[in-house]
């Protein structure tokens, strides 16, 4: 009779995933805090250099990024495979620096001007030629701070 | 009256959002990197028409050519033994320098406030090799710095700044600046770049 059937006791207990969440939240913690947002969205190749003699930025919002390299996969097509640069989410050309170093220094507030710092985030196979005239173009719009900007690691790795 | 328990609310789906937000920031992340080197560039000005001399021997030539080789006061050289050339050129102290440590061979730069590195390149040498050579330039002050921060101050430069930079720090700040400014100038970055000439 069914009455008095007796439940198996073989029976796997269920595991229970009540901690589940609280592994998930720690995680979630995690990501959150180490997340910086991306303000733009790469359209060059940038594999910066290695360099180990590095400082670390501060403020982060007293730093303009330019970023240069070849471009990526998808937009060599359209633009070619010689090293382009970046500013904000389009390519640019050499004499829209200044104009966006005007820009940038407007947006902030007047007695922070003097301290803004421009990161330079160069693909390292990136010839010389360009880079020196983005530093002419700074030069002329007056921003002498720069960052080279560089992973952490032994600067002999940039020569292989 | 018997007590009533409050209904236990289901926590069960608590995963199922928690591993919604999770996945969320685990595809925006970019850990950005925020280290380089800095440097600052110089204005640009008219160029006299007759630059004070400069001996030739307080210039250190350093050359990148588009193979990446290096050519160092005329000699080819690898980049690890750059570091140690730059050390020893700033470090010689020829002339009057009571604090350099150097070889004082008279052939070699005078004191280091005098010295100046030029850096050239071509148009053609890659961004990576340009920073590997910076970087070994800036270790070389970084090192003639450091020593002589711990000579005065019993401090390496480095922990100096990153102790100024420090907001919690509790020194007194306006003496680290000083002792910084100090050490700025007994080996100053006197590093010139020339525009990079196009190949031939």
């Amino acid at each position: 009779m069914s009455k008095f059937k007796k439940k198996k006791s073989g029976d796997l207990p269920a595991i229970s995933t009540a901690s589940l969440p609280d592994i998930v939240f720690m995680l979630l913690f995690f990501f959150m805090v180490a997340t910086v947002m991306r303000q733009n969205t790469l359209m060059v190749e940038n594999r910066l250099p290695f360099a180990d003699q590095t400082e670390k930025l501060e403020k982060k919002d007293l730093v303009m990024y330019i970023y240069a390299g070849k471009p990526s996969e998808r937009y060599q097509k359209q633009f070619g495979k010689e090293a382009r640069i970046q500013l904000n989410d389009k390519f640019a050309d050499v004499n829209d620096i200044q104009q966006f170093i005007i820009e940038e220094r407007e947006s902030k507030r007047e007695e922070l001007q003097g301290l803004l710092t421009t990161s330079l985030k160069i693909d390292s196979e990136t010839g010389m030629g360009l880079v020196s005239d983005i530093k002419y173009e700074l030069r002329k719009a007056e921003a002498y701070r720069v960052n080279y900007t560089t992973k952490n690691g032994e600067a002999i790795k940039n020569m292989q | 009256m018997a007590k009533r328990s409050a209904p236990e609310v289901n926590a069960g789906s608590m995963a199922d959002i928690a591993f919604l937000l999770l996945i969320f920031f685990l595809v925006t992340t970019t850990i950005e990197t925020d280290t380089g080197i800095n440097s600052k560039l110089p204005p640009i000005e008219e160029q006299p028409e007759n630059p004070p001399p400069r001996k030739e021997k307080n210039i250190f030539i350093v050359l990148i050519n588009q193979n990446e080789e290096l050519l160092v006061e005329d000699e080819r050289m690898e980049l690890k033994d750059l570091r140690q050339a730059a050390i020893d050129f700033l470090d010689n102290g020829g002339g009057d320098c009571n604090y350099c440590q150097g070889a004082k061979d008279p052939a070699s730069s005078d004191n280091p406030l005098k010295a100046v590195i030029s850096l050239q390149n071509d148009r053609e040498t890659e961004y990576g090799a340009y920073i590997a050579v910076q970087n070994e330039l800036v270790a070389a002050f970084n090192y003639l710095r450091n020593r002589e921060a711990n000579r005065l101050f019993g401090k390496s430069f480095i922990q100096m700044e990153k102790d100024f930079n420090d907001s919690q720090y509790r020194g007194n700040k306006d003496k680290l600046e000083e002792q910084i400014k100090q050490i700025r100038e007994m080996f100053p970055l006197n590093l010139s770049e020339a525009e990079p000439k196009e190949r031939e």
